[in-house]
């Protein structure tokens, strides 16, 4: 029996090579056999972006380093390499895509080789919307060189000096002669290595063929048929299935545990070290009636209740800064003031696949196949907990079932390979639903205090203080008076982390909540307001791209419904959302009847994916904005189960239009993230709009009844 | 005790009484049938029991005895694909895809039954199916389309 994985997981023939993500130019062509290739270097990335000065996971590679780089094989293979990961955001589609424009071939041609820490060039992660913005620009620049020395050699081989080759399906043709040589019979017998050279020209968005369509998912087939194998479905020779043993509550410490008759089970293997304790077995079922026969007692100490959240949030902040004079001035002297605060819970990621690890160990060597966001993030934990060599390990991300900002973390990798050293068989954890609620972490509650002021028309303070949830999306788009923004740091009762957007939705909605109410205390119109005030062209570009599809003047058809709009940008992308609700005359019932979206993030790539990322965001966005909520009790998730959490279903989908702004001329942004920001504050003021209500909390209406005083 | 899955026959041990579910991936390899929740409340794990989708994961392997159950795997006649896994692909409805599977199984389900259904008979018979990426517009829209064409042959 093999490996049970995807297939073209490894094409380097030399296994013994097993670099760490760190492939020298000089050791190259001992990896990867003969050919042409070109690579990229850190620094060129760098370059190619600035790097968010706030980014956390900051073990910047060596700028020297190689950061992605592409091969052509004798035999006409075309491979990339990068160390980013697919989680259903569809960039193994995309990156070809770009690719593919550039050497003239079909898309599936090329075999993307993605977030394998032994082939694959060190990358920090796949997150905060990077991948498009950093990568996508340099596989194009990489490509285009390589068809550079592809025409080199052409010339060299048929020893002309002709400018007029062209390329086309894998071959270079000369068409004074009709000569043609493939890719492959090119680079024949030849270790050229090139460094990338940024002036040569990449073909312009205006003529692409390729890149800028709708193509399929690349393997689409083998998701629909089952084929693809998700970290949760591998499987290894002699594997047997792990479990571990989790605290009662948070901050619990483990006092005593009794495993007798976990041991007697047969087959079942108890390991414990420390604090840890894990059984593993043939089936998922006799380790979960091993686990389930554990006796264990636990320390508890007393925790943050929800009740007691938000204020518990404030009173922990750090202390803040002193407000301008001028500030409080203008506020004291404002026609209008508004002074609110505004309340946001903890959400969960709710992967569909649950975080899942598989990992073997043979002689020394260890190799962790996980579902993260972050392999070489993985690869380091590993590296610490068991005092490896950064070469004895190997992390193997196959395309994973998603992860929203909630895999960048991967202890059940670190559980499997813990059980696989003590066992000596490869092991397998996949955590249940219950699991990945309470031991991943959340999107971070928060409270956000905002006052604003008018002077004759005009905004002439905005204060805005966000406790926790975070800092990104803090910016405050609009043109008027003395700002301070800042954001405090608390202790948050939860485990927090990354999540879509952070706490830009959080911020957003809090910002074009106030900005509307400020537009109605003056009885202007929201849109008007809002195109009068704000300063940065691509957003009121949207703007006016969604107020026109959703016919913003249009007549309302009963007096109970109600419109709303909001805008807002996040890492280079510019969102607007438009809604229509309704809120039912006897029940108080909220139906959301439309949702609008204008969406812009440079030139686009593949229409139907960005489409896609739009739709997923917004509709995951309307979860968060009405019922999504983390609930919990002595220091324990009560509804850590997907019956009593709930999350957008069919039934919650409103009729909806995307309108996709392409700017040719424009680098593209990433989309997995901006687009959810402006639903939940769109639904707030549609909802007033239609029921004078004002709401100040996220989820806004866990029942999905609109209260009738708030 | 046997099982047949399909169209195979299979000799499985039954004690501890697993679930369908576990017994499918952990003893069969049929591992396109995905675990989600465990209770019921996500679809993922969807196969057809003698023709009905049913969540794999709360049905005990025992209670399946003698009737026939269909996977992902099986769905596909003769190398060629269920023409709802045919649209799926066409419109390039998923994301991650790890909804796909169970989708398919309910969807071809829903469309033998009811093969005209409307978009109200579509959301209502697929709401126990969740896709955390949130494609069901395209993925109503997809089915439509088989709907449509049925309709005009
Ligand atoms: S895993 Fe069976 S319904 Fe969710
Ligand atoms: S496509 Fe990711 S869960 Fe449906």
């Amino acid at each position: 029996m093999k490996l049970k994985a995807n297939k073209k997981q490894s094409p380097i023939k030399n296994k013994a090579v097993k670099a760490i993500g760190n492939i020298s130019r000089r050791s190259f062509f001992k990896y990867m056999g003969t050919g042409v290739a070109t690579y990229i270097a850190w620094s060129d990335v760098f370059v190619a972006s600035a790097i968010q000065a706030n980014d956390k996971h900051s073990t910047f590679p060596d700028q020297e380093l190689i950061s992605s780089w592409i091969h052509i094989s004798p035999t006409g293979d075309i491979t990339v390499f990068t160390g980013k990961v697919e989680i259903g955001q569809n960039i193994r589609t995309s990156l070809s895509q770009v690719v593919a424009e550039e050497l003239f071939v079909a898309p599936e041609a090329i075999n993307m080789i993605m977030g394998d820490t032994a082939l694959t060039p060190y990358d920090r992660g796949t997150y905060g919307s990077l991948t498009t913005l950093q990568i996508s620009p340099i596989l194009r620049m990489a490509a285009a060189n390589l068809r550079e020395i592809l025409v080199e050699e052409a010339q060299k081989t048929w020893g002309i000096k002709s400018s007029s080759l062209t390329l086309s399906d894998g071959m270079v043709i000369d068409p004074s002669s009709n000569k043609r040589l493939a890719y492959g019979d090119l680079v024949k017998d030849k270790q050229l290595l090139r460094k990338v050279n940024k002036n040569v020209k990449t073909i312009a968005p205006e003529e692409w063929k390729v890149a800028g369509h709708s193509i399929p998912k690349i393997n689409g087939r083998d998701f629909i048929t089952g084929n693809h194998r998700y970290v949760s479905d591998m499987v290894l020779p002699g594997m047997v299935f792990g479990k571990v043993l989790r605290p009662p509550a948070y901050g619990a410490k483990l006092l005593f545990a009794d495993t007798s008759e976990a041991e007697k089970i047969p087959g079942v293997n108890v390991v414990k070290e420390g604090d840890f304790i894990g059984v593993t077995a043939a089936d998922t079922l006799t380790a979960a009636i091993a686990l389930a026969s554990i006796e264990s007692s636990w320390d508890r100490s007393p925790p943050v209740q929800r009740s007691e959240l938000f204020e518990h949030l404030v009173n922990t902040a750090a202390e803040k800064k002193v407000v301008s004079k001028g500030l409080v001035d203008a506020y004291d002297q404002g026609d209008v003031k508004l002074d609110k605060s505004f309340e946001v819970d903890y959400i969960a990621h709710v992967p569909l696949e649950t975080r899942a690890g598989l990992a073997s160990w043979e002689n020394g060597y260890l190799e962790v196949w996980a579902g993260t966001q972050r392999p070489f993030g993985l690869h380091e934990d590993l590296q610490k907990t068991f005092d490896l060599p950064v070469d004895s390990i190997r992390v193997y991300v196959p395309d994973t079932g998603s992860g929203y900002g909630g895999k960048q973390t991967s202890e059940v990798g670190v559980e499997a390979a813990r059980l696989a050293k003590h066992v000596g068989k490869p092991v397998k954890v996949c955590w249940t639903r219950e699991e990945e609620f309470k031991w991943a972490y959340f999107r971070p509650a928060g409270v956000i205090q905002v006052r604003a002021s008018l002077s004759d028309g005009e905004i002439s303070s905005w204060e805005f203080h966000n406790f926790n949830s975070g800092s990104a999306g803090i910016d405050f788009p609009y043109k008027g008076g003395k700002k301070h923004l800042e954001f405090h740091r608390s202790s948050s009762p939860l485990r927090q982390g990354s999540y879509r957007a952070l706490s830009s939705t959080a911020n957003v909605f809090a910002m074009e909540s106030i900005v509307n109410d400020l537009a109605i205390s003056l009885g202007e119109d929201p849109l008007r307001f809002r195109l009068r005030n704000l300063e940065n062209s691509r957003l009121k570009a949207v703007v006016k791209a969604a107020a026109q599809a959703f016919g913003w003047e249009r007549q309302k058809s009963k007096d109970n419904i109600g419109y709303g709009m909001a805008c807002g940008t996040v890492k280079g992308g510019y969102v607007a959302t438009f809604v229509e609700v309704e809120v039912e005359k006897n029940s108080r019932k909220l139906i959301v009847r439309e949702v609008v979206t204008a969406f812009e993030c440079g030139v686009i790539i593949n229409p139907r994916h960005l489409e896609s990322q739009v739709i997923g965001c917004v509709l995951q966005g309307l979860g968060g904005a009405l019922f999504e909520a983390v609930d919990f009790k002595d220091g324990n998730l009560t509804n850590a189960s997907l019956a009593s959490y709930r999350v957008p279903r069919f039934k919650d989908v409103p009729k909806m239009k995307v309108i996709l702004l392409n700017r040719a001329d424009l680098p593209s942004s990433g989309a997995g993230e901006a687009p959810i920001v402006c639903i939940a504050p769109a639904l707030r003021n549609a909802i007033h709009d239609a029921s004078g209500i004002k709401l100040y909390k996220l989820p806004m209406l866990p029942s999905g009844i609109v209260p009738d005083n708030a | 005790m046997k099982l047949r899955v399909n169209n195979k026959e299979y000799s499985v041990e039954v004690a501890n009484n697993p679930s369908l579910l576990e017994v499918l991936r952990d003893k069969l390899d049929l591992t396109g049938t995905k675990y989600g929740c465990g209770e019921g409340a996500c679809g993922a794990c969807k196969v057809l029991v003698n023709g009905i989708p049913t969540p794999s994961c709360i049905t005990p392997v025992t209670s399946v005895s003698g009737k026939k159950v269909i996977t992902i795997e099986g769905l596909a006649e003769n190398g060629e694909l269920h023409p709802v896994q045919k649209v799926f692909l066409e419109e390039d409805v998923f994301q991650c895809s790890y909804c796909a599977p169970g989708m398919v199984i309910t969807a071809a389900a829903l469309l033998k039954k009811q093969p005209d259904a409307s978009t109200q008979d579509l959301i209502d018979g697929l709401n126990g199916n969740i896709c955390r990426c949130c494609t069901y517009p395209a993925i109503i829209n997809a089915l439509k389309k088989i709907i449509q064409k049925e309709g005009e042959q």
